[in-house]
């Protein structure tokens, strides 16, 4: 007969102020099993599991249950907390008397009362019939893979290698360095984007540790954190690499100008989007760095820059600010007047979003030192009018409407996850949102992670960035791969479903519901196998099994059997 | 009514004499509207302070129409709030410069009421001549 030793929280008032907790705690007291009872104000708190630890040591406890918050909030911590007094981890269960029952029943205490004394005593049952469980040791093959060349992918890459670990860079395109080597310079100082990347390729491409595929796309992609197996295809040929680790980095790019029929993109050849005017600006551009109209190749003297050309727009599908068009608009607007002094330089925005260190000063900089017009409105149209683009728009801040006879029309398009994005993702079992940017674990705590255990996530395939966040990605998401590789072993949670051999019929069922694909049947034997570093727990299997063969650690019938008899 | 915004205006010889008078970046403000918000003078105006500033960026000489630059009192209520050090009350005198050079003086000073030059404040009658007087 198991001695379970049951803790029952206050909670401060969360609990205290609808469960009578000390008459809880005395019921328990003559339960069936319960060697042991005691409430007390905060039993995460340090005294609180020094009571958990002292109870085992003193009354030779083998189960204890934590009757307080939900387990998603402190089940590893009791875990942790009974395995330092020598108990194995799974010996110990949390009975939630708060989330599902003190915060929803306030205004009934009797009641609240007896529901917590309930709940806890299905999970003294569950913990008479838990079995000490072992953590699964995992395989960890210590070598990433990157998808994606350009800033953030490089970034990860060289942080990585420079830890000493190999890394497999994939890259769709005949080389590395992404949209930063498309563009002219950076915001704030104008420093070349060319020089910038070029040292931090070198960093890569010169690494021992890296191998540089160029050319190459993930086609397929197996097995699962510290184990993947992925197939790449390179210039035709399919080639199979195992890493631990994947970041995503796979970029942005332009919403389509030719959806904005209004703004003429793709239609008249003096409207261009912002990275065409980048490639202007470049010195290793078609123009060779000059600033021309590409109609007849004049020297545009007045030009139009439209910002949200197709973000902040719900109707359209694109209700995000693409959140750098703002400062590269300033910088292209002030690269356009360092070029054609003479020239005027408007830009029409609804904000101005300049969000970063210095950005501000940057935009104000536009304006006071280079002249440039902001004009507080959406552009309506774009036609040709005379050899020039008309430009209708407003000036809400004077209350007018306007318009501009243009030289040359800069249309600021929101980013959007480049081609090829949701197939990946589908491959790599990694969520994606509306708009098809990668799903980031946890938005504001776990911000590199995917919810894929092993694929983390870095630059503007998550969500719009500029330089300085992908790179800051880049070095986070290698730094989360550097702390699995720098795991001794890694281990996976035990709770995992098993299959009886005698009550197995192979008829495969549970392989087609286990939405894991943690299931095969066996060559040789013809029985369901489980493997056990996919299986999530989840439970489908169980449900599924005809003959009842497939059961869950922990959850096995006689004790779900046992839970509900406490409670009927 | 659409307004044409060119080169001509905005870089035109309005925004420059009214730059040169005033002495002051007239882009350099970003239209936050405090000058309009703390103005004194305000409930009276047809266009707001900050608005008067706007049509300047805009090159539009239509400001000078305004009642606004004549009914700035000229108390520096907005310089001494203007986050970006724009001094407003500077940039309204060259407006009023600009409107007397051009139409002369907008004060007829014999024909004002011997009883209002004998009740008013010494003051008001050399700040008025100041304003209205080219």
């Amino acid at each position: 007969m198991r001695k379970v030793g049951v803790f029952v929280c206050h909670c401060g008032n969360n609990i205290a102020g609808a469960v009578e907790v000390e008459r809880v705690t005395e019921a328990l007291r003559s339960y069936p099993g319960v060697a042991y009872s005691i409430d007390y104000l905060y039993v995460c708190s340090d005294p609180g599991q020094d009571l958990i630890k002292e109870a085992i040591a003193e009354r030779d406890l083998d189960g204890v249950v934590v009757a307080a918050c939900s387990p998603v909030m402190h089940e590893t911590t009791f875990r942790r907390t009974v395995a330092a007094a020598g108990l194995n981890p799974y010996l110990c269960e949390v009975a939630n008397i708060r989330e599902q029952c003190s915060w929803v029943h306030r205004d009934d205490i009797e009641r609240a009362t007896l529901k917590a004394t309930q709940i806890i005593e299905t999970i003294v049952e569950k913990v008479r019939h838990d079995e000490p469980l072992l953590p699964l040791a995992m395989s960890l093959v210590r070598r990433a893979l990157i998808i994606g060349g350009g800033i953030a992918g490089l970034q990860a890459a060289s942080d990585i290698a420079a830890a000493g670990y190999g890394v497999i860079l994939v890259e769709r395109e005949e080389g590395v360095g992404g949209r930063m080597a498309q563009l002219s310079g950076t915001y704030l100082n104008f420093d070349s984007t060319v020089d910038l990347l070029r040292e931090k390729i070198e960093a890569v491409t010169r690494n021992p540790h890296v191998t540089v595929l160029t050319r190459a796309q993930v086609e397929e992609l197996g097995g699962y954190l510290g184990d993947f197996k992925v197939k790449v295809r390179r210039q035709g040929n399919d080639e199979e690499y195992e890493v631990g680790a994947i970041v995503v980095a796979t970029g942005y790019e332009l919403y389509p100008q030719e959806w904005l029929s209004e703004y003429g993109g793709e239609r008249y050849p003096d409207v261009i989007d912002g990275l065409e005017f980048e490639r202007m600006l470049s010195p290793t551009g078609p123009t060779g760095g000059e600033i021309r109209c590409p109609s007849d190749g004049r020297v545009p003297q007045e030009v139009v820059f439209v910002q949200c050309a197709g973000s902040r727009d719900p109707e359209r599908g694109v209700a995000y600010c693409s959140k750098i068009c703002c400062m590269y608009t300033a910088k292209q607007a002030m690269m356009y007047k360092m070029q054609v002094p003479q020239g005027q330089a408007y830009i029409f925005y609804i904000d101005i979003r300049a969000l970063g260190k210095g950005y501000e000063e940057f935009t104000q900089r536009g304006m006071e030192e280079h002249r440039v017009l902001y004009l507080r409105g959406k552009v309506s149209k774009v036609f040709p009018q005379d050899g020039k683009m008309m430009v209708w728009g407003a000036d809400t801040l004077s209350g007018k409407g306007v318009e501009v006879a243009a030289d040359l029309v800069v249309l600021a398009t929101p980013m959007v996850p480049s081609a090829g994005a949701f197939e990946l993702a589908r491959k790599l079992r990694v969520a994606t949102d509306k708009h098809g940017f990668f799903s980031e674990a946890h938005p504001k705590l776990r911000p590199v992670e995917s919810l894929t255990p092993g694929v983390y996530l870095a630059g503007a395939c998550q969500a719009p960035k500029d330089i300085p966040e992908a790179v800051a990605q880049g070095s986070a998401a290698a730094a989360k791969v550097l702390s699995l590789f720098s795991q001794e072993k890694i281990t996976h949670d035990p709770i995992v479903a098993v299959v009886d051999s005698e009550l197995c019929a192979g008829c495969g069922i549970c392989v087609e519901v286990c939405p894991y694909e943690a299931r095969e049947i066996h060559p040789l034997t013809k029985i369901a196998v489980v493997k056990e570093v996919l299986c999530q727990g989840c439970g489908a299997c169980l449900v599924a099994c005809p003959n009842k063969a497939s059961q869950l650690r922990n959850f096995t019938p006689t004790q779900v059997m046992a839970m509900i008899g406490a409670l009927v | 009514m659409r307004v044409r915004l060119s080169i001509r205006e905005t870089r035109g010889e309005f925004v420059k004499r009214v730059e040169e008078i005033s002495g002051q970046e007239i882009l350099a403000c970003n239209q936050c509207g405090k000058c309009s918000a703390g103005c004194p003078a305000a409930m009276a105006m047809d266009l707001l302070p900050s608005q008067v500033l706007r049509l300047v960026q805009l090159g539009l000489e239509e400001a000078l129409t305004s009642e606004t630059i004549w009914l700035c009192a000229s108390c520096l209520t907005c310089l001494s709030r203007c986050p970006k050090g724009v001094d407003l009350p500077r940039i309204m005198e060259a407006l009023r410069q600009l409107v007397l050079r051009k139409e002369g003086d907008r004060l007829e000073l014999s024909a004002l009421p011997a009883d209002f030059l004998s009740e008013a404040p010494q003051l008001a009658i050399i700040a008025g001549s100041r304003k209205y007087l080219s």
